[in-house]
């Protein structure tokens, strides 16, 4: 469990770090702890995992990012552990995740995001996959992105 | 965006420094002062090319419930209901996607408990059904786009 500290630095830093020299005294300035602290209790957080890591988070279609595919497969239950080791291992797949079907409509339970620039090379990269992984008998589908309605941090407290 | 923005960018992917002097620390890895560090992330999140600056928090470890949700929704709709569900606050990023299911979109919640009833007020609200697929099991996460 959090403590109440603990959860009060994280509502004050969630929605960024300030721009300044010394960006954890002026947290711990108004969170009414030391710099040496804030230090010490972040660095805590991060090394429980609860903060994952600190750092950017580019909006990838600024970047150039537009080709944004979330390549979903439909895998036999008592393969998915293989399988999704397999494409989690792959170059240009950024994130690889198990998640449940939803019958009749989903029938897809692993999910990996492959982020391009240019819809065919996508395309191209996941054929290179099912080619050379051999899993054309595993049924997938593309999903690319089109319009972006929202994107910004999950807000927790 | 020159080539030390780029740099900035791929370097801040792998982390921020814990400790008294972040940005300098940063900044002489990537040869350039602690200003012009702090300038450049300045002018990128105020350019949008940035979408945050900080922590990332683990969901489920801060106690709180995550999931990806779709939802079907018919094209005369889309707009509408679009602006119903990102109106709530635990809407982090939302999609159109090239299925039946077309919009997708992160749910964050404070409590795992909170999830099922954010669930139930978007459905009530939109008058559609979602379907929420919370993470089973992570095989690989590595997000990170070199530029």
């Amino acid at each position: 469990m959090l403590s109440k500290q603990d959860k009060e630095l994280i509502a004050e830093i969630q929605s960024g770090l300030p721009l300044a020299s010394h960006p954890y005294a002026e947290i711990g300035e108004r969170v009414g702890l030391s710099e040496q602290k804030v230090i010490q209790r972040i660095g805590s957080l991060q090394a429980g995992g609860v903060i994952k890591r600190m750092g950017i988070v580019v909006r990838h279609h600024e970047l150039g990012y537009t080709a944004n595919a979330m390549v979903v497969w439909d895998v036999p239950d008592e393969r998915l552990d293989e399988i999704g080791e397999l494409l989690g291992s792959q170059d240009y797949v950024t994130l690889c995740y198990q998640r449940p079907r939803r019958l009749p409509d989903w029938p897809y339970n692993l999910f990996c995001m492959i982020h391009g620039q240019k819809r065919e090379r996508v395309l191209q990269i996941i054929d290179a996959i099912v080619e050379s992984e051999d899993l054309a008998d595993i049924p997938h589908k593309v999903l690319f992105s089109g319009r972006r309605f929202k994107q910004r941090g999950a807000r927790y407290l | 965006m020159d080539a030390v923005d780029r740099a900035i960018i791929n370097r801040l992917q792998e982390g921020f420094p814990i400790c008294d002097r972040p940005y300098l620390t940063v900044a002489k890895q990537l040869e350039i002062t602690e200003d012009d560090l702090i300038g450049r992330i300045d002018a990128m999140l105020g350019a949008k090319q940035l979408s945050r600056f900080g922590p990332m928090y683990h969901a489920e470890r801060m106690g709180g419930g995550l999931s990806l949700c779709a939802m079907s929704i018919p094209d005369g709709e889309f707009e509408r209901v679009a602006e119903q569900v990102n109106r709530f606050p635990e809407v982090a990023h939302n999609y159109a996607r090239d299925h039946r299911l077309n919009m997708w979109f992160v749910l964050a919640t404070e409590t795992p408990k909170r999830m099922g009833e954010v669930l139930g007020e978007i459905a009530r609200t939109t008058g559609y059904p979602v379907y929420d697929m919370p993470k089973q099991e992570e095989f690989f996460v590595g997000l990170k786009f070199e530029v």
